[in-house]
């Protein structure tokens, strides 16, 4: 299982939980197994989210795979200038 | 991609070689936006709304469609709907449709075969509008009552019974806020202001569309993005991407602000119509009223610390409005506010607010200098009050690696503390001040990111190298990845020519946004050139009668690996090259990649200002830079974005504004009015250059590009401040509000 942290505004989705754990081996898994643990998640999954996996910011990468002691992260999808 | 060793020794990147675009910048040969021209060509005009809030009732293009030498006219009923937000709203601002939601906001286009026709016809155009009640303030906007800009935008994150002007809500941050402030000795509580300021880039957007009867279209611009042009515009038209090609001009500056389309696709539109080239170029008028300035602000800040300098909890409350439309600026201002700060307790809490102002684009680290900005002027503020050392207090509750960041992932290599400790050494901060005369100093913070990116790496016969790669060079990108690819192939710079290719000749890549070129281009380049090594060395494999794997590359040549590989002298890049043909074909590497690792970036900036205590007005009499800027590839470059983003900031800080009329119109819409710094207003801009090497990088890169920006909000609102004695809270510091500020403190 891996524990996943959540920002703020998600929580209402989650029943308060800041932080959830779900069983998956890379990104891609995560986001869908969020979705259907937690339907309340899909419109911010589908507008986009961010992952940091251990300190490191991905934006997409859905086969970035997850040990099961990583710290994840959950973020808004990150744009720049 | 990691990194190969934190103690490489570089022989070619560091150097300081002469731009390559120099030459053709300095004597006007580099062509530009406005610079492309095609046989038979029109010139597009765009009407604008004049109002900032209005239903439109009807459009009669007639009169001007029957004008002599109009060709097209255009307004949204040409453009599909589209059923995407996102990119729905990004055409709705290229052509308003329904109701014109600000003041510059465009209704209709022409084509003509000049430019005095086109203007003419705009004339002509009777566009029946009923005027709505508006509003541009974000905290009015944000009232109950408040006349509503679009319906139905919403998100579900934002909690009922909000005007429908709030659009999101976003909240980060971690532990406990009650005991945190509990354990304050001092607690300070603040309200700040931010205008609205543009990118204010010199060359004007700028663009040429060609469509053919047949359906294929090329369209040449400015742009800090070519594929996401053709992404964009290929939907808004209706095409397949194949069909069009984006070429990119040089680019006279963007920041962010030529990350998206404002007239592209109105040129290809009256293309098609017209079956005829369209050139648009925008007046400095049009750009800023029409295009993105960043978000203005409003925002809330508590902290407090203990009398020894630690804070103790971190509060903030962030109100953004990018104008007209949606954005999630408000969520990196709330993610970076506190990024800086290793904290047991910290939240924040953002709202974007739907506004009559232009769509915002994004500028530089776009929401964190805003949010930086209340905080590090709250931080000072206890420091003042506290009487403690404002870098002491910086250093002591510094992130650092194995923090927990405010935003949530626990930070790995970041060289805050060495930023703050070199400006802790620097002369700069014990020098004497005169009277009138204030210090102030603040952190800044970006993430910086990677993304999709693809390069082509091509040996020439004779020895030489091309580089092809897909972003525009908006920061001296050409320079950096010929240097990165000199490297790795162990050649000389001069060798190395990279080119920006179009749409139709490279794959996919990302916009230059986020600080990402030097980093995710240059990651690319080198796994290019290591894989076009790899068929070199297979190459003279061949010739010596050897195995791949004997053969290595060594200072730009292949050699025998050891003793057991057999005696054979060096064959060098261009010896290898020069039998390509006869030893299986060209060589060449490539590397396509969602690059990844980009790596935080801090900063922190000391600034010396003198304020005149008869006028208000401000003089920055000293300015240092310190960054880490991972691996300094081109310093000069380097430096450079050091310096733009210092000065940018002093002007954010000290000068430029949206100033909106009681009717919700853009009173300042020139630089004549709206005044950006220009060299007499301006110090020599020190800079200091950290090499923490960026793990997620071989050569240990970081991004650079819009770390600059986020501290001098802060920094010289710090200098400000303890100059004229009265906390400033509002941006910009104009003589004006600063005069107000000096009589209401008697």
């Amino acid at each position: 299982m891996v524990k996943v942290l959540l920002w703020g505004t998600l929580r209402h989705a989650t029943d308060g939980q800041a932080e959830v754990e779900v069983e998956a081996r890379n990104f891609k898994e995560l986001l869908d197994r969020l979705a259907v643990m937690y339907p309340g998640l899909e419109p911010q999954i589908r507008r986009g989210v961010s992952m940091a996996l251990d300190g490191r910011i991905y934006r997409e990468a859905w086969f970035t795979e997850i040990g099961p002691d990583s710290e994840v992260v959950l973020m808004p999808y990150m744009v720049g200038g | 991609m990691p990194l190969d060793t934190p103690k490489r020794k570089f022989k070619v990147v560091g150097t300081r070689p002469p731009r390559p675009d120099g030459l053709d910048k300095v004597t006007g040969r580099a062509l530009y936006g406005a610079d492309m021209t095609a046989p038979g060509m029109l010139t597009g005009r765009i009407l604008r709304s004049p109002h900032a809030h209005a239903r439109i009732k009807s459009i009669d293009t007639s009169a001007a469609e029957a004008l002599a030498g109009v060709r097209a006219v255009i307004t949204a009923a040409d453009l599909p709907v589209l059923e995407d937000d996102f990119i729905r709203d990004i055409q709705d601002n290229c052509m308003a449709r329904g109701k014109a939601l600000y003041d510059g906001h465009a209704v209709a286009a022409v084509a003509a075969t000049d430019a005095a026709t086109a203007r003419k016809a705009l004339k002509l155009i009777k566009v029946d509008y009923e005027i709505l009640p508006h509003v541009t303030d974000v905290d009015a906007a944000m009232k109950p009552g408040a006349p509503v800009v679009q319906k139905g935008r919403t998100l579900e994150n934002v909690p009922a019974g909000m005007s429908e002007n709030v659009t999101s809500h976003c909240e980060f941050g971690h532990g406990d806020l009650p005991s945190g402030f509990a354990k304050a000795d001092k607690i300070i509580e603040r309200s700040f202001r931010t205008a609205a300021t543009h990118q204010g880039y010199i060359e004007p957007h700028a663009c040429l569309a060609s469509f053919t009867s047949d359906g294929k279209a090329d369209l040449w611009c400015c742009t800090q993005g070519q594929f996401f042009v053709r992404t964009l515009c290929a939907q808004m038209m209706g095409m397949e991407a194949s069909q069009l090609r984006v070429t990119s001009s040089e680019i006279g500056g963007g920041f962010g602000g030529k990350t998206t389309v404002f007239i592209e696709p109105v040129a290809l539109a009256l293309s098609r119509k017209s079956g005829r080239p369209v050139k648009i170029v925008m007046t400095r008028d049009e750009v800023f009223k029409a295009t993105g300035p960043t978000v203005s602000s409003s925002m809330d800040i508590r902290i407090g610390m203990t009398r020894n300098g630690r804070i103790t909890a971190g509060e903030a409350h962030l109100r953004y409005s990018g104008g007209a439309f949606p954005n999630a600026t408000i969520e990196m201002g709330g993610q970076a506010a506190f990024a800086a700060y290793d904290l047991g307790a910290v939240r924040t809490f953002g709202w974007n607010i739907l506004t009559n102002r232009p769509k915002e684009a994004a500028y530089r680290a776009p929401g964190a200098p805003m949010a930086i900005y209340a905080v590090e002027s709250v931080v000072d503020e206890l420091c003042q009050e506290l009487g403690l050392d404002p870098l002491k207090v910086r250093l002591l509750n510094a992130a650092r690696k194995g923090t927990k960041s405010s935003y949530g992932p626990t930070f790995d290599d970041i060289g805050l503390v060495a930023t703050l400790e070199a400006a802790t050494r620097h002369p700069h901060y014990t020098a004497p001040l005169g009277p009138n005369q204030g210090r102030g100093l603040s952190c800044g913070f970006w993430f910086n990111f990677g993304g999709n990116t693809c390069v082509s790496l091509n040996v020439n016969t004779d020895g030489t190298v091309g580089v092809t790669e897909g972003n525009p060079d908006i920061g001296g990108s050409r320079a950096s990845i010929s240097l990165m690819a000199a490297e790795e192939l162990g050649i000389p710079y001069e060798k190395v020519r990279t080119f920006v290719a179009d749409t139709a000749s490279l794959g996919y890549n990302d916009v230059t946004d986020g600080s990402r070129v030097t980093f995710a281009v240059g990651l690319a380049t080198i796994k290019a050139a290591r894989a076009a090594i790899r068929n070199m060395c297979a190459r003279a494999a061949k010739i010596w009668g050897i195995d791949e794997e004997a053969v290595e590359w060594i200072d730009g040549a292949a050699c025998p690996a050891g003793p057991n590989a057999g005696k054979f002298p060096p064959m060098t890049l261009a010896e290898i090259a020069a039998v390509s043909a006869e030893t299986g074909g060209p060589i060449a590497g490539h590397h396509e990649v969602n690059a990844d690792g980009a790596g935080v970036s801090f900063g922190v900036h000391l600034v010396d200002v003198e304020v005149d205590p008869e006028t208000g007005a401000t003089k920055v009499l000293r300015y240092t830079v310190f960054q880490d800027a991972g691996k300094a590839v081109h310093p000069d470059y380097v430096e450079g974005q050091m310096q733009g983003g210092a000065v940018q900031g002093i002007g954010w800080a000290l000068n430029e504004e949206y100033i909106y009329g009681d009717d919700g119109r853009l009173q300042n819409a020139g630089f004549l009015d709206y005044r950006v710094p220009v060299a007499s207003d301006l110090p020599p801009i020190e800079t200091v250059i950290l090499e923490i090497p960026n793990p997620g990088h071989p050569y240990g890169v970081r991004g650079v590009g819009e770390t600059p920006i986020v501290p001098p909000l802060a920094a010289i609102a710090n200098a400000v401040s303890r100059a004229v004695g009265v906390r400033m809270t509002e941006l910009p510091m104009s003589p004006p509000r600063l005069l107000k500020a000096l009589l209401s403190k008697g």
